[in-house]
């Protein structure tokens, strides 16, 4: 947006003699790195407020009324200014501060986690005065203190920067870690018995510039000097932080959070920090397991894929292709997930794929919404949250929404079952009856009449929620109840607030990829619908399955019926995970043959026929996609267990056992084909994929972006540890004192935010969306149009700009596609009726809401030795006045009862759920909330009783599962 | 360990109520505290965490700061006796001697009767009148060592019980500020964006 007036929109100020230009507000040390000159600090943190603490970054300013020193990370630029950051006068009072600094500083660098890679190390060497007149005795503290399960406090080396205590009130919101005490005797530490119980607690380990803040599972794992890295992309959720995996013979030892500007901004959650355990965990599969007289023993791959092979051909051939089904793949990378989707619809010949395990969103709503991203988000003047609790889902898009509540005046508006980590931070949070939030929708989009009870907070929630587009964060309140309801709500906001755009709120680590990929029933690769691309990838491909396929809940319900003959688990363990325990139990018995595809022996897999081991995050290259759709890649550090393999090569092998060739060999070439047929990602090109542009991820040109005001801020080197105050800037995100296989990552000549492609884009977008407000909604999915519009629609911003063309289809070695075929139209989203209201409940009956927590008995969480104690039992969570009814007490033992079954456990008083709503935590240890679900009913109600009584317990109620999907 | 008792509760609801910003009731509601056992206990630093919206590690970053907060037990009486430049030239360290031997602690210890605490503290402001120490805060000026000896007998006789009210206790007249009178609230009442 170049401006024609001649108003200066800098200012002018000198650094050593040198002019320069900066923003106006501008901190001075932020202007001045960007200058390239480099003034030490040990508190600034660019993103977080200035304090001013640690005095290091003190310089010679002169604003006109002679030089002066002052704290530059404390001082906004101004007009003719005058800085001297080399003079005497600034070098006498940096040896000054340094010394201070050391005199209660132990200097245990030999045996300090930090020494090598520590910002007091590298300064003093860079800036210090080299000896000390401090001879007395130095203050002394009890060695590591833990501040919780996860971080360790050394207070003898902490020098009070109050990063990891500002981090944790501003950026993480909760306080939990404080300065305690003052003047000498200050120390950072939690209130007593209170530990640092904090999602983001591993952060404040990272930003600690010297070794006072150490985390459990690194703590004398390696030295500096010793690692090697790669960057790389989270998977442990769907924010998809970028961060550095680390290594150390071979084996991961550390996580670190990298900042890119448009996603994690360099904060990670423990999860995805500290889950590199489970990779070396003992109980990795490293070999093919086959069963062989009901009982899992060794095998070589070339048995155990053979009897894969002939295991699935033979129920192909003799119960049909449709008797044959994929469910998962969420674990896997975009070209894992590319392949065995060809794998599944050319070869297997079926379209019972589902990356999802019933705990989603129709495959139809996720790829066919309009798409936000994390920065339309926080930019957006208000964002409605339909779905889980952020907090425990997506920790990093909480810190991001947070941030943007806190400090940008961003609105939420929350309707949700219960309270959510988010409902302190909303404008106006709303509570549904599970399986209802379609009906609160409509009260809130009309202004909150005809409202039972409540009308006056949904008519607040209304005046905030405005008349223009909003952008809304979409996804799965509880597993409990079907997503019909939410699916409904999100088509009446986008019908009544046209221009609005979602965020998707799924949280499996590839799942967004995986959907892009076709693994959901239905849809093919590029976010195209089965009936729109069956030509295009049947020219592809060969041959494309006929009829839409089942989704997990169908394909667990057709097994359970003993009509699933071959049945493949693709890092997917239903038994644990999927809602319905009883359903999944029923269908993975009743598959007649089955094969998992997993990293660990899972529930499931222990009743698989054959187990294939498999490679996993850090053991294996590729790209991973995240919620808001954008592609950024993996880079392998470490090498997979045993005879571990990649997906992406199971499936290739498997299609040449089964006699076909998918014509893929590399990573590169799968890539290629996915450019090349996937509508959705034309122009995103492999080369692409290497340039610096994509370290920050490549949003395909469907999903919107937006600018976001003013300069992003940037990280300097010393921020990140193992960086040298003299280093210069990388070119690459990575930290620097550690080494780098140049070639997993390309060759990055500068970290700035990946702004191309996005302009483009979202002008394509805007078009989009438009044409598709006036031509879609309301009609259900139209079959493919006009191909000049399907075409200008499948064409990416890029592909416009450069003239290229979207080229036929010539993968998989069908080649001669019928002249000028357009590629197939992405999905759009086509609103479906609304459920026929809210369904009935019996008044002794409360009805069930069941999410997730960040610390699970999930595979990942329990194969992290330093994870796996945070998992902690949840009771069951009951409003106080329905406690009170049933004549309970809080912490009592009750009886729960639903059509399923019966479970005994306690039940604790929380006013942050509803009268007559109870939850319980989906998947805790010892808990088993997915033995209750009927994933056939729209909610499940359940009864409550205490454990003196015993007389009702054994009358189920008469529901039965009702339709196999 | 006590949180605070029920009518410290009401109490502390009151002076919450004065605040246009509940966080600044802090440091008044941690007197409170301290006034009801003599220190300021952990369970009170949650309960007023609690009553604030604060994390008990808020409550103790700010109680930790201030040397008067005691957050272990002190007697009955708090002995401050001064050994600064004034005070120790005029035998300000004899006399804090005199008064560890005749209460037959250490400074920084408590009598086994709880009635005393002994503190060795830095100037308190009072050198035309050294030596000198304070109980609870009182001053008492040119103190002999006959003169302490006195001072003890009369605080464990009892007879001071109305000069020197016991450690914690701020005030023994509470003052009540009618609701029109509280900060930031004019006659009409309490503005908007507080009410």
């Amino acid at each position: 947006m170049a401006e024609q007036t001649e108003v200066k929109t800098t200012v002018s100020i000198t650094i050593d003699g040198r002019t320069v230009e900066a923003q106006p507000g501008e901190l001075l040390i932020a202007a001045a790195e960007r200058a390239g000159t480099y003034i030490p600090r040990f508190c600034y943190h660019p993103r977080m407020e200035p304090v001013g603490m640690c005095r290091m970054c003190i310089v010679e300013v002169d604003t006109g009324r002679g030089p002066a020193l002052q704290p530059s990370c404390m001082i906004p630029v101004a007009d003719g200014m005058t800085v001297s950051t080399e003079s005497e006068v600034t070098k006498k009072a940096q040896d000054g501060v340094l010394e201070f600094l050391l005199i209660n500083h132990p200097l245990d660098c030999p045996v300090c986690d930090k020494g090598g890679e520590c910002p007091l190390q590298d300064q003093t060497l860079a800036f210090g005065p080299g000896e000390s007149r401090f001879v007395e005795e130095k203050r002394h503290y009890a060695k590591p203190i833990p501040l919780s399960d996860l971080v360790y406090m050394d207070r003898e080396r902490c020098i009070l920067c109050d990063r990891c205590t500002r981090f944790s009130t501003e950026v993480a919101g909760d306080p939990l870690i404080t300065f305690v005490n003052r003047g000498n005797a200050t120390e950072v530490n939690t209130f007593p018995d209170d530990p640092f119980a904090s999602y983001f607690s591993g952060n404040t380990v990272q930003i600690c510039p010297v070794g006072a803040l150490l985390a459990r599972p690194y703590r004398f794992k390696a030295r500096p000097w010793d690692l090697d890295q790669v960057e790389s992309t989270c998977t442990a959720c769907a924010v998809g932080c970028r961060m550095a995996v680390q290594s150390s013979s071979d084996a991961v030892v550390r996580h670190l959070g990298i900042d890119v500007d448009p996603v994690n901004w360099g904060w990670l959650c423990d999860k995805g920090r500290f889950d590199f355990e489970a990779l070396s965990d003992e109980g990795r599969l490293t070999t093919p397991f086959v069963r062989r007289e009901d009982e899992l023993v060794e095998a070589s791959w070339s048995e155990a894929l053979t009897r894969v092979a002939e295991g699935l051909a033979d129920a192909r051939d003799r119960h049909g292709a449709a008797s044959l089904a994929v469910l998962g793949g969420a674990r896997l990378a975009n070209e894992d997930a590319y392949v065995w989707s060809k794998l599944a619809r050319s070869v297997l010949g079926t379209d019972n794929v589902d990356a999802q395990l019933g705990d989603g969103l129709p495959a139809e709503a996720v790829l066919g919404l309009p798409r936000a991203t994390i920065d339309a988000a926080c930019a957006a003047g208000t964002v409605v949250l339909l779905g889980p609790d952020i907090k425990e889902e997506l920790p990093v898009l909480y810190l991001r929404l947070r941030d943007a509540v806190v400090h940008k005046g961003l609105r939420l508006i929350e309707l949700s079952p219960t309270e959510t980590g988010l409902t302190r931070l909303t404008a106006a949070s709303l509570r549904h009856r599970p399986g209802e939030v379609a009906q609160l929708m409509d009260a809130l989009l009309a202004g909150g009449r005809g409202t039972r009870g409540d009308g006056v907070e949904v008519a607040e929630a209304a005046a905030l929620l405005g008349d223009g587009p909003v952008v809304c964060v979409l996804g799965r309140a509880s597993l409990a109840e079907s997503p019909d309801s939410v699916v409904a709500a999100a088509g009446a906001l986008l019908e009544a607030r046209p221009g609005t755009t979602f965020l998707s709120a799924l949280r499996r680590g590839n799942v967004h990829g995986a959907l892009d990929m076709g693994l959901a029933p239905g849809v093919l690769p590029g976010r195209v619908s089965l009936d729109d691309g069956r030509a295009w990838f049947a020219d592809a491909w060969g041959s494309v399955p006929e009829a839409r396929g089942l989704d997990a809940t169908g394909t667990l319900s057709a097994a359970a019926a003993g009509r699933i003959s071959g049945l493949v688990l693709l890092g997917a363990d239903p038994l644990a995970d999927f809602p319905d325990r009883d359903l999944a139990r029923r269908g993975v018995g009743g598959a007649g043959f089955v094969v998992a595809i997993d990293a660990f022996l899972t529930p499931s897999a222990q009743q698989a026929d054959v187990v294939l081991p498999a490679a996993v995050f850090g053991e294996r290259g590729g790209t991973t996609t995240n919620l808001e759709g954008r592609i950024s890649r993996l880079n392998q550090k470490v090498t997979a267990p045993g005879s571990a393999r990649v997906d992406w090569m199971i499936a290739v092998e498997l299609a040449s056992r089964m006699g076909a060739d998918l014509g893929l060999e590399s990573l590169e070439e799968i890539w290629d084909e996915i450019e090349r047929i996937a509508p959705s990602h034309a122009g995103l090109t492999s080369d692409r994929l290497r340039t610096s542009e994509a370290l920050d991820g490549l949003l395909p040109a469907a999903t919107a972006d937006v600018e976001t005001e003013g300069a992003p801020p940037t990280m300097s080197q010393v921020d990140e540890p193992g960086t040298s105050a003299a280093a210069a800037q990388g070119t690459d995100h990575l930290p620097g004192n550690v080494q780098t296989e140049e070639s997993s990552l390309g060759t990055g000549t500068g970290s700035g935010p990946g702004a191309e492609g996005s302009e483009g884009a979202a002008s394509m977008a805007a078009a989009f969306g438009a044409e598709a407000d006036v031509a879609d909604y309301g009609e259900g999915t139209t079959p493919a149009e006009g191909g000049g519009e399907a075409e200008a629609i499948a064409l990416t911003a890029d592909a416009v700009a450069q003239g290229a063309s979207v080229g036929e289809p010539s993968g998989g070695g069908t080649e001669g596609a019928s002249e000028g075929a357009a590629s197939p139209r992405t999905i759009r989203f086509a609103r479906s009726a609304a459920p026929s209201g809210p369904p009935k409940i019996d008044s002794y009956s409360l009805r069930l809401v069941s999410g997730r927590k960040l610390y699970d008995a999930g595979t990942l969480v329990q194969h992290s030795p330093s994870l796996a104690g945070l998992a902690a039992a949840a009771p069951l969570r009951v409003n106080p006045a329905d406690l009170h009814r049933l004549g309970l007490t809080s912490g009592a033992r009750i009886r729960l009862s639903s059509s399923r079954t019966t479970l005994v456990m306690v039940a604790e008083a929380d006013l942050g759920v509803p009268r007559g709503t109870v939850a319980l935590t989906f998947n805790q240890v010892g808990q088993l909330a997915a033995d209750l679900i009927d994933a056939t009913m729209a909610v499940t109600d359940v009864r409550l009783e205490t454990l003196a009584e015993t007389s009702r317990v054994g009358s189920r109620s008469s529901r039965r599962e009702s339709s196999g999907g | 360990m006590a949180r605070l008792s029920p009518e410290n509760e009401v109490l502390a609801r009151q002076i919450i109520g004065r605040y246009p910003r509940s966080r600044s009731a802090l440091i008044p509601l941690l007197h409170v505290a301290q006034e009801q056992d003599g220190w300021v206990t952990d369970d009170a630093m949650a309960h007023i965490g609690e009553l604030l919206g604060l994390t008990p590690a808020e409550v103790l970053g700010t109680c930790s700061f201030y040397e008067m907060f005691k957050r272990e037990p002190v007697g009955t009486y708090l002995v401050n006796v001064c050994t600064n430049i004034s005070c120790q030239l005029l035998g300000g360290e004899e006399l804090l001697e005199h008064v560890e031997e005749r209460l037959g602690v250490k400074a920084g210890a408590t009598t086994p009767d709880g009635l005393f605490t002994v503190e060795d503290v830095e100037c308190i402001a009072a050198c035309t009148e050294a030596p000198c120490l304070q109980v609870n805060y009182r001053y008492f000026h040119r103190i002999t060592h006959a003169g302490f000896d006195a001072l003890v007998d009369e605080l464990r006789a009892g007879r001071l019980a109305e000069e020197i009210p016991p450690h914690g206790t701020t005030t023994r007249i509470r003052q009540t500020v009618p609701a029109p009178r509280w900060a930031g609230v004019g006659a009409e009442g309490l503005p908007p964006e507080i009410g």
